[in-house]
């Protein structure tokens, strides 16, 4: 069963570039898809419109049955509680703990206490960060930090994680880390799309790759047959 | 049960932030303690004049004049009728000898006066003295009483009474106006205070919509934020405004100018202002909160 279908996607700033042009794209439920391309290529707006941060121009594009082309922007919200997003910045809030960071998501839908307890100590222990529960974000390495965010997206038992370059920031074998983590995540049921640059990662996750080129997908590689071609344009 | 949790988790967070944020708090504060200063300063100033229109405006009385040969029986049809009219507060009468005995005693040369007459030689007219509900017809009212048989005179300091209504009146509506307006100058200063302090966290508010929060759950804690604000923003107001006007009013003991215009009592009038103050700065510092976070919740 696909949990995300682009129907003739279009994307056209309001400065007159299209970033996507006529795409279509099927994604299967439980899935780990890398999007790979140049700078540029539309890979961020690509992933921006699956949680509904950029609108399409035309097109449809359904997340879990729901069009997400049509939603309004006060309704927004219903489909970012069905998804975790994770970015390259981390976006942690630094005035709070880990603990806080990852409670936030769960707080505002005003779960009991208890219950917001144990969902965020599990994500912690997930991502191996329960002992740093304490801590401030500006006391972790950019590793721990992009845990902590990968935790707060999980928290909430979503469907989907996007990841729009997790290891942008990071060091190789910190990369390395990251990608147990999602992999884990993967395992549990949770479909993944990554955004990425690093074709290393690619390489050795041997994950089903799409190769994006000027806003349509050059070349849709089914998993495992991705073999460092095709993306020598990249940073 | 859930509404309950989210309200206490925006509280705690409310004041958390407002701690952690301390140096913008404080100017939202300020902003709000200096123009609560001035809303008090404004709201004492027409609390006492609307005290002072008032009690001169319960002050005022038609006085009628009867005529000397009056009958019994017409006297008391002036009554009634004056009693009919749809503008009377009260109708009371004062016979002749009342007011012979007052000025008797208010002076000797009345009393020796006085005595000369008999009841019946007296120049003195029975009167009654009339209060009115509405004091700017008043004009109208003594008209009325004026062609009623059996009143000779209808007095009530014609032209001074419609002078000082008039200014009374004017004077009243300038410092309600100069309240509301100030009332919205400090929604206006609190709101863009505010929209500093949220500058700063917009990213807070971008990671909020990113998680799922509606644009119900990003509101609530921020107005929660701007409420206490408020809150705290009237503390100094309130206290100056308690103890400056208690001692504006022992200083002058009650009165000011002259002894006809008196202070308002400090009880209960201070709890009416400080409740007042308490409740617009309280106000004004969750609609500036809620004005200044709208700008952010555009996905």
């Amino acid at each position: 069963m696909d949990i995300i279908r682009f129907q003739h996607v279009k994307k056209q700033y309001k400065t007159g570039v299209t970033a996507i042009h006529d795409l279509s794209l099927n994604i299967e439920k439980g899935d780990f898809v890398f999007i790979i391309g140049s700078t540029g290529c539309g890979k961020s707006t690509l992933v921006k419109m699956i949680y509904r941060a950029e609108k399409p121009t035309s097109g449809k594009i359904l997340v879990g049955g729901i069009n997400v082309a049509k939603l309004r922007d006060s309704k927004v919200y219903k489909i970012r509680r069905k998804i975790g997003v994770v970015f390259q910045d981390f976006q942690l809030l630094s005035r709070s703990t880990v603990y806080e960071n990852v409670a936030f998501a769960l707080e505002i839908f005003g779960l009991p206490k208890a219950e917001i307890h144990s969902k965020v100590i599990k994500a912690l222990e997930l991502v191996g960060l329960k002992h740093k529960a304490k801590n401030y974000p500006n006391q972790l390495s950019g590793g721990e930090q992009q845990r902590v965010a990968i935790a707060r997206a999980i928290v909430n038992g979503p469907k989907l994680l996007i990841c729009d370059e997790p290891t942008g920031n990071l060091d190789k074998n910190t990369s390395v880390e990251i990608m147990t983590v999602l992999e884990e995540i993967n395992k549990l049921g949770t479909t993944i799309i990554m955004v990425t640059h690093d074709t290393d990662i690619v390489n050795r996750m041997k994950k089903r790759v799409i190769l994006l080129d000027s806003g349509r997908i050059l070349k849709d590689y089914e998993k495992g047959t991705y073999k460092n071609e095709g993306i020598q344009n990249t940073k | 049960m859930k509404a309950f949790r989210i309200l206490s988790r925006n509280i705690r967070d409310a004041a958390k932030s407002v701690f952690r944020n301390f140096s913008l708090s404080l100017a939202s504060i300020s902003c709000i303690t200096i123009t609560l200063i001035v809303v008090a300063i404004s709201s004492i100033l027409s609390s006492n004049v609307n005290n002072f229109a008032t009690l001169v405006e319960k002050d005022v009385t038609i006085v009628v004049f009867l005529d000397l040969d009056i009958t019994d029986q017409t006297r008391q049809n002036v009554a009634d009728s004056i009693r009919l009219l749809d503008n009377i507060e009260s109708v009371t009468f004062k016979s002749k000898s009342e007011i012979a005995n007052e000025m008797k005693e208010s002076s000797k040369e009345f009393e020796s006066a006085l005595s000369n007459w008999t009841e019946e030689e007296s120049p003195i007219q029975d009167t009654y003295l009339v209060k009115v509900e509405d004091i700017e017809r008043i004009g109208e009212t003594a008209k009325s009483i004026e062609k009623m048989k059996g009143v000779s005179i209808v007095k009530y300091g014609e032209g001074m009474v419609e002078q000082l209504i008039s200014v009374f009146d004017m004077v009243r509506k300038i410092t309600v106006g100069m309240v509301i307006a100030l009332i919205i100058v400090t929604a206006f200063l609190i709101s863009n205070t505010i929209k500093i302090t949220i500058f700063s966290r917009r990213r807070e508010i971008e990671i909020m919509r990113l998680v799922g929060a509606s644009n119900i759950n990003i509101k609530i804690p921020f107005m929660m934020e701007g409420l206490f604000l408020g809150i705290l923003g009237s503390i100094i107001p309130i206290i100056a405004m308690i103890y400056g006007y208690t001692a504006l009013y022992e200083h002058f003991d009650g009165k000011m100018f002259s002894p006809f215009i008196r202070l308002i009592q400090i009880q209960p009038f201070v709890y009416e202002v400080s409740l007042f103050l308490l409740l617009v700065g309280a106000l004004v510092g969750m609609i500036g909160s809620w004005r200044a976070v709208r700008k952010y919740l555009k996905i």
